[in-house]
């Protein structure tokens, strides 16, 4: 068995409360609809979604494997590639746009050395991403680190914050 | 045998006490606002520095509570000061420094912190009253009111304790013309300016308010005057769908149901059938917020005639138009409303069960759902035999997994259930065959919000607000380059110019307005020609863009309007899902010729080939995505040509924004050669001794504008 046939037909256990969920929806009228509800679930988890974690859904849920990655790929919340211990990402709503943030893009990727979107940097701590309008226009330019949202960034500041989660600016 | 109406009354009589005894018993509230916008600008550390001051021994006896979007996301965190008898005092941007104060000297020592209230900010004057006259349509007829008040207050020397103010429409047209006055809440009707000289007589110098011209009666649009304490920015709007937003706290049953709420949902249950419901809300004409303007009430009678073992109701709360947040700040401030309106739409239509599909960016309007849901659960309000009435309702959540296409509600379904979240053809109609082949009625978070209005102030009055065609009002999420950012709920009719300039307060900076984007990626850009437009479906329409679901985005000379079809344009190809070819393959090549004339390399005839696809595009496409992704080029070639000529034929960008068109320079006069930029520049290309003025090599720039953010002297040129 070569590694790549080993990686899609590999079973991973799922988190109890996952497995939990959906024995418990099992009986529900129209337990395939939480599958989104499923998935949003082991990312919230693992950071991304594991292919075996994949598979196990869809023996778990008897869901065709190719249905379960026709849905994870169809939606930009879900990832594929393990993430940065931290996420910092970009709000790239009008309001943003207006006020800036392709420049704060431009600039996060410079400090991190990130060439792509949705990448980690190369020690591992961050993943820079662009959000989807998070609706908090008028405090544009956002920028979000984890769970925290900060607000009228300006690029220069941009260091200071990411200090904040062991960021440590290339000797000048 | 207790009908619901009694129930609820039952339930509104507990609630009013435990709030008495917990809250109203004070003689001073402080409310803290706490909404997404609120919490980032730290609204979280402003409400425990309250919590822990208040808690010390000896402190005075307030009571702190949360409440839901303030509407001033630009003051953020804003808290209210409210003791009786007072206009409000609204501190602005607060810190728990500026708490300290505010409690040492205005809850201790009784003297307000001037500086840090919005009337400061707003430059108002610091009164005792103010007098609303209302601005309305059909008050303006009754000229000389506010003159009236002007000259009465002039004569009786009461210029510093009273101001007088223009406010939006106060839903009381029949009983025209209107002035509130305020913090006493007396609404006065039917004005002449006789009754005018008596109010300021009795009223503003004596205090005693004259009965005899007072309007007695109550009605929700009015619930907020008392709040306003910011007449600037809520003088102009009328709150019907934000009645509550910003006035109790979200997470507290008791707080909604002693506001009237479920008022509607037992009015219904008692004394309405089905039917009487669905044409209670044909005859409001209340049209659906989501974007489409469909009338809600039609659409209600489709599902209703429909005979099925199941139907369902869904509220659409994905809200993916990037720049608009009235929908998740709805749901944050008063999640209880949008479950009444759906559990009143499943009786109309005859469905159990009711789903919210929800953005999972949104993670504390998600919470403060959840809570309602359960909340209302435990009191009777959801689950079977709803108030003893024998109808079952109940709502789940879904969570959406950011795919713009997922509002387009014939995706939205095929989300819910679980797959891909792509459109498919009409009809059938989700009113036919929608959840799994069940008939399914969709409506937005706004439109819901207005269905208890509806109810309880009458289908009459309801159709009484707003222009011939558009009834009620519309929330704006106000944003871009305006003073006042935040959430506006205006009657619809007000202009444009009204809500950028009274209500938004004009252009940051002293800036040149340029253009207001209406709609989002489906809407277009209108120009200041077309400011008077008023704000209802089909005026907006007539102008070349669309009411859209809310977001109002403020641009001024520094935006390019070919930057911002671009910017459109590369997040609805971002987010065509792929189905059908006109949009896939349409937006992609619109996309690829915008990035080529912001790059300066557009062609003589590049603008035809754009309007030419633009049209295949929205001719074409499958679902409303591709059909409305075209509208921002077209709006903004057809007003802002010249900027698209400039960028094809003088390789420029006049508003300096497109990076390869712009230039960076020194300005030699300011330069003091501190060699802060040479440091900064990546590429090293600037030149320069220190203490002598720097040059930049235009040879080697690579234009990524560090320079400029580095210089504190103002001595780097864009142009
Ligand atoms: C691409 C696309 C995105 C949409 N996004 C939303 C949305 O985020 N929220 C919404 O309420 N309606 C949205 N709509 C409109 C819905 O399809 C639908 O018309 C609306 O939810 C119906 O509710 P209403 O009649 O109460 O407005 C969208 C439509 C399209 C074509």
């Amino acid at each position: 068995m070569t590694a790549q046939e080993e990686k899609v037909t590999t079973l991973a256990e799922l988190p109890e409360p996952i497995a939990r969920f959906i024995d418990e929806t099992r009986d529900r009228p129209n337990a395939d609809s939480y599958l989104v509800a499923v998935l949003q679930m082991i990312q919230k988890h693992f950071g991304y979604l594991p292919a075996g974690a994949l598979n196990t859904v869809s023996q778990k849920m008897q869901i065709p494997a190719a249905k379960v990655t026709g849905v994870a790929t169809f939606y930009h919340f879900f990832t594929f590639v393990p993430k940065g211990k931290h996420t910092v990402s970009v709000c790239m709503g009008t309001a943003c746009y207006v006020k800036g943030a392709g420049i704060l893009v431009d600039r996060l990727k410079d400090l991190l050395g990130i060439r792509q979107i949705g990448h980690a940097s190369k020690d591992g701590q961050f993943t820079l991403e662009v959000a989807r309008c998070v609706g908090a226009c008028a405090l544009a330019p956002v920028l979000i680190v984890d769970d925290k949202v900060y607000a009228n960034v300006r690029p220069d500041e941009l260091p200071k914050i990411l200090s904040k989660y062991g960021f440590k600016p290339k000797a000048e | 045998m207790a009908t619901p109406k009694d129930k609820v009354l039952q339930m509104r009589r507990g609630a009013v006490m435990r709030l008495f005894e917990s809250k109203f018993q004070n003689p001073t509230r402080i409310t803290v606002g706490s909404a997404t916008c609120e919490n980032a600008a730290g609204a979280g550390a402003v409400y425990d520095a309250f919590a822990e001051l208040l808690s010390k021994p000896g402190a005075p006896k307030v009571a702190l509570g949360r409440v839901g979007c303030t509407g001033r996301c630009d003051l953020e965190p804003v808290v209210s000061v409210i003791a009786q008898g007072h206009i409000p005092v609204k501190y602005v941007k607060v810190t728990p420094a500026r708490a300290e104060k505010i409690v040492e000297q205005h809850i201790r020592g009784g003297k307000i912190v001037d500086e840090f209230t919005m009337r400061h900010v707003a430059n108002l004057p610091m009164t005792g009253k103010v007098v609303g006259v209302c601005g309305g349509m059909h008050c303006r007829q009754g000229q000389g009111i506010r003159e009236a008040f002007l000259r009465g207050v002039e004569e009786q020397g009461l210029k510093e304790q009273v101001a007088v103010t223009t406010s939006a429409c106060f839903g009381l047209c029949e009983r025209g013309p209107n002035a509130f006055v305020y913090p006493d809440g007396v609404l006065y009707q039917k004005l002449t300016p006789e009754k005018v000289a008596k109010i300021v007589e009795k009223h503003l110098k004596g205090d005693r308010p004259v009965a005899e011209c007072a309007w007695g009666g109550k009605r929700i649009a009015n619930r907020f005057l008392p709040l306003y304490g910011d007449e600037a920015f809520f003088g102009k709007q009328l709150r019907l769908t934000l009645r509550n937003c910003g006035v109790i706290d979200p997470e507290s049953l008791d707080e909604y149901v002693a506001v009237e709420g479920y008022d509607a949902l037992a009015r219904v249950l008692t004394e309405m059938s089905p039917k009487q419901v669905v044409d209670a809300v044909v005859k409001s004409g209340l049209r659906g917020r989501g974007g489409g303007g469909f009338p809600t009430g039609t659409k209600w009678q489709f599902a209703a005639s429909q005979k099925a073992d199941q139907k369902y109701m869904v509220c659409n709360a994905d809200e993916g138009d990037p720049g608009a947040f009235m929908d998740r700040s709805t749901i944050e401030g008063d999640p209880h409303t949008i479950l009444e309106g759906l559990m009143i739409g499943g009786y109309a239509i005859g469905a159990n069960q009711g789903y919210v599909y929800i953005r999972a960016e949104y993670p504390l309007a998600i919470k403060r759902l959840e809570r309602a849901i359960a909340d209302a659960r435990a009191a009777g309000l959801l689950g079977r035999n709803i108030l003893g009435s024998k109808f079952d309702f109940d709502i789940e959540l879904r969570l959406g997994a950011g795919a713009f296409v997922c509002g387009e509600e014939t995706a939205l379904l095929k989300s819910i259930e679980g797959s891909r979240g792509m459109p498919r053809p009409r009809p059938p109609f989700p009113t036919t065959a929608g959840l799994w082949g069940k008939p399914t009625v969709i409506n937005n978070v706004e439109t819901l919000a207005n269905v208890p209005v509806v109810i309880i102030d009458g289908p009459e009055w309801f159709a009484s607000l707003g222009t011939a065609k558009s009834k009620g009002t519309k929330v704006f999420s106000l944003a871009g380059k305006v003073n006042n950012t935040g959430l506006v709920e205006v009657p619809m009719g007000t202009t444009l110019r009204e809500v950028v300039y009274d209500v938004g307060g004009g252009i940051k900076g002293g800036k040149a307005f340029k253009a207001v984007q209406t709609g989002g990626p489906a809407g277009g850009c209108m120009p200041a020609a077309a400011l008077d437009t008023p704000v209802d479906y089909d005026s907006l329409a007539a102008a070349g863009s669309i009411m859209g679901s809310g977001g109002m985005i403020v641009m001024d000379e520094d935006t390019c309007m070919v930057d911002v079809a671009r910017f459109f344009l590369e997040f609805t190809q971002d987010e065509s899902c792929g189905k059908c070819t006109p949009c896939r393959e349409g937006t992609k090549r619109m996309l690829e010729m915008l990035e080529r004339i912001t790059k300066g390399q557009g062609q003589e005839g590049d603008v035809e080939k754009l309007l030419r696809l633009a049209d295949t595009v929205k001719k074409a496409s499958l679902c409303g995505l591709g059909q409305a992704a075209p509208n921002p080029v077209i709006s903004t070639i057809k007003h802002f040509r010249d900027e698209y000529d400039a960028h094809i034929r003088e390789k420029k960008c006049p508003a300096g924004v497109c990076a390869s068109l712009v230039t960076y320079s020194v300005i030699p006069e300011n330069c003091t050669g501190c060699t802060a930029c040479a440091r900064k520049c990546p590429v090293k290309c600037i030149d320069g001794a220190p203490k002598k003025a720097h040059v930049i090599d235009q040879e080697q720039c690579i234009r990524c504008g560090q320079c400029l953010a580095a210089c504190k002297f103002d001595a780097i040129l864009r142009k």
